[in-house]
């Protein structure tokens, strides 16, 4: 394969498809597709539809036209900053590989999404798979790697075989394997499953996994770019930073930072899900407001009668953001400000009928479980602390216990080894923050004001705004809900087993709760 | 755990072992073996593999990896014992998971999972009696966007409620 031949497919599959590349398929116009951009357009096991929309030229283009230097010069200067969570400048790390001399050294794909509510990784991998191969083969030009890993999680079986499709019709057309391009670039990819491990999302527990190791991460420094993957330089990217890649060099740094703030250059794909009307996956230039989002984008509250609440950002490493920060602009450096974080673009939107001390407890559950139990901190504080929160959600608290917890999270925050723990407390420390009313009232009032946490609840009752459609009384597994079409429904107390059904199916939020201390 | 119960969970593995251990599956292993053998790091891909032939990762096939790698058996255990897609058990012939993502969750995915328990009569992360159904402990599947989503085997249903469930079941029985 060489230039001659890639725009000659290209020529040729632009004839056959036609007008199938015209569609526009943003939901909303403040969208902007750049990572995107061929999702649901192309046929992702063909390799010519996605030559046809320009890939692979770039690839020529740095491999005939520029020098490492120039390549990483280029990503420097377009401002691009990691898109898995901790926003460090692409640039700058390949540099740090480009440093090192070594005669072998790695770039390794992060495509370990595990963050509960982030799902855009999954997308391209799925979608888009030869802009990935793409991006690593540039980033692996850049720093002087011959051999590459993707390291896709094991939830993903559809992402695995598209891309393992992807890397076989590269390695046919001359696009990877000995002499890509006809140059004297040698570039082969690897594709490598997780088994269900969230730690494995952090880079030095991911080369512990790749390497056959259970998945622990290790101290740095020394830092992957310095010593990783069997002891040598590696580089470890996430899916969407390698994604956009391909784009900076065709078009040019300037025009990459023609999106976004001068800080956060770009665009961001963000997982919008949870109680809003639209979700889904969308791309918006970075800077654009949160309250732009989930009010415009996101269309609002999926049930009209409720309240916008919180929107957690981050997933587990990350915090709560809520309506004072509708107006904040979304990009790496204010959302730490505010106390969460970019993380990699998951943004499950709450209502009222959430409890913010319920979904601490929700994401401290998880870390528990995931932590890979190296460090104690991290393996024993987490622990404490989610003791701390089942306590407060059950009614069994006092007030001291909230200091306890605090302390807690700062010192695992502080002590942990690796990201994951020294993130880990971010949601408790986050949700305090905001809501600490909620926390006092679990402890004082022994109450959950939005009627989560079933300890705290003594009864169910429907109120007059009852429009007596008798869907609560259908889905009442004991059918102790009594009522005619149209009348007001009551609930017969002795049968009922509080499970709440009724009061998450009410069209019209006519169940209210009474705690267990009125 | 009475006597009795204990007994009928032995006849039970022993039954399903029969079938788990053919020497057909060992012969695909061996394939499996030969090829990961070429590239560095083996062991992570060699258990897969294995999970995927035998359906579990049993201490006896540990055993024959560690032989075969050339690998400490307890490295092996170690290793099998730290990620939750490797299972010492054989399970069910068709895997349930439902989603416990923070999407899903907030949309009441645990009313979903109560569900699945009570329909299967197996508690959460095991497989039923007979050895239709494991209840898989599954993490974020990645479709957050129709949250509450259930994955059977390969299937993967959104918008679930609790009253569809069932009739998802039925369709594997």
């Amino acid at each position: 394969m060489n230039l001659t031949e890639l725009e000659k497919i290209k020529s040729d599959t632009l004839e056959t498809v036609g007008n199938k590349f015209d569609k526009d398929l943003r939901g909303h116009d403040k969208e902007v597709r750049v990572v995107l951009r061929n999702c649901d357009l192309i046929d992702p096991e063909n390799i010519n539809e996605y030559i046809a929309r320009d890939g692979y030229f770039s690839l020529n283009k740095v491999l005939t036209k520029l020098t490492s230097k120039e390549v990483i010069d280029i990503v420097k200067e377009s401002g691009l900053r990691g898109r898995g969570g901790g926003g460090f400048s692409t640039g700058t790390k390949w540099q740090f590989a480009l440093n090192n001399e070594s005669e072998q050294k790695y770039l390794i794909c992060n495509a370990d999404e595990g963050d509960p509510g982030a799902f855009m990784d999954r997308s391209v991998l799925e979608k888009d798979p030869h802009v990935i191969i793409e991006g690593m083969a540039i980033a692996a030009y850049a720093i002087g790697a011959k051999y590459g890993y993707i390291y896709v999680r094991a939830e993903y079986p559809l992402a695995a075989k598209r891309m393992q499709i992807a890397i076989n019709s590269a390695r046919k057309n001359g696009l990877l394997g000995q002499n890509i391009l006809e140059t004297d670039f040698n570039f082969d990819i690897d594709i490598r499953l997780g088994a269900g491990a969230f730690v494995c999302g952090e880079e030095t527990a991911l080369i512990s996994s790749i390497e056959g190791d259970r998945g622990m991460s290790r101290n740095k420094p020394p830092f992957p770019a310095e010593k990783g993957l069997w002891q040598k330089p590696t580089i470890i990217n996430n899916v969407e930073t390698l994604a956009n890649i391909p784009q900076i060099i065709n078009n040019g740094a300037k025009w990459f930072r023609g999106y976004g703030t001068d800080k956060s250059p770009g665009t961001k794909v963000f997982a919008l899900a949870g109680k809003v009307k639209n979700s889904g996956l969308i791309e918006v230039p970075m800077g654009i407001t949160l309250g732009e989002i989930i009010n415009e984008i996101g269309g609002g509250m999926a049930k009209k009668q409720r309240k916008f609440k919180a929107v957690l950002t981050g997933g587990p490493s990350g915090g709560c953001l809520t309506e004072k920060d509708l107006n904040a602009s979304v990009d790496f450096d204010t959302l730490i400000e505010l106390g969460s974080m970019m993380g990699s673009g998951g943004m499950i939107v709450l209502d009222d009928h959430n409890c913010m001390v319920d979904i601490a407890k929700f994401y401290l559950d998880f870390i528990v479980d995931e932590s890979c139990g190296k460090c104690t901190p991290c393996r024993e504080g987490t622990m404490h602390m989610y003791n701390l929160l089942d306590k407060i959600t059950s009614g069994q608290a006092e007030l001291k216990d909230l200091e306890k917890l605090e302390e807690l999270a700062r010192l695992v925050k502080k002590a942990s080894l690796c990201g994951l723990g020294q993130t880990a407390p971010n949601p408790v420390l986050s949700t305090l923050n905001n809501f600490r009313d909620e926390y006092v009232a679990h402890i004082v009032d022994k109450k959950c004001e939005s009627s989560v946490c079933k300890d705290l609840i003594n009864k169910y009752e429907i109120t007059n705004s009852c429009i007596g459609c008798r869907i609560c009384a259908k889905k009442c597994p004991t059918n102790c809900i009594g009522g005619e079409l149209k009348g007001l429904h009551v609930i017969n107390q002795d049968e009922c087993i509080k499970c709440g059904t009724c009061f998450e199916v009410c069209p019209v939020d006519a169940i209210i709760t009474e705690g267990v201390l009125n | 755990m009475t006597v009795e119960s204990f007994e009928g969970n032995n006849f039970y593995e022993d039954d399903r072992m029969k079938e788990i251990y053919t020497n057909e599956k060992f012969k695909v292993l061996d394939e499996c073996i030969e090829k990961n053998k070429l590239k560095p790091g083996p062991l992570m891909p060699t258990l897969q593999d294995a999970q995927r032939i035998f359906g579990c990762v049993s201490e006896e096939i540990q055993e024959y990896i560690s032989k075969a790698l050339n690998e400490s058996y307890s490295k092996i255990s170690g290793v099998v014992s730290f990620y939750t897609m490797f299972s010492t058990k054989p399970r069910g012939k068709h895997i349930v998971g439902v989603c416990t993502g923070t999407a899903c969750y907030v949309k009441g995915s645990q009313k979903l999972v109560d569900k699945v328990c009570e329909i299967l009569k197996t508690p959460y992360g095991q497989t039923t009696k007979d050895g239709l159904f494991t209840i898989a402990p599954t993490r974020c599947l990645g479709d957050c966007g129709k949250a509450p989503v259930v994955m059977i085997d390969e299937d993967q249903y959104g918008h679930v409620t609790v009253d569809q469930i069932e009739k998802i079941l039925k369709k594997y029985k």
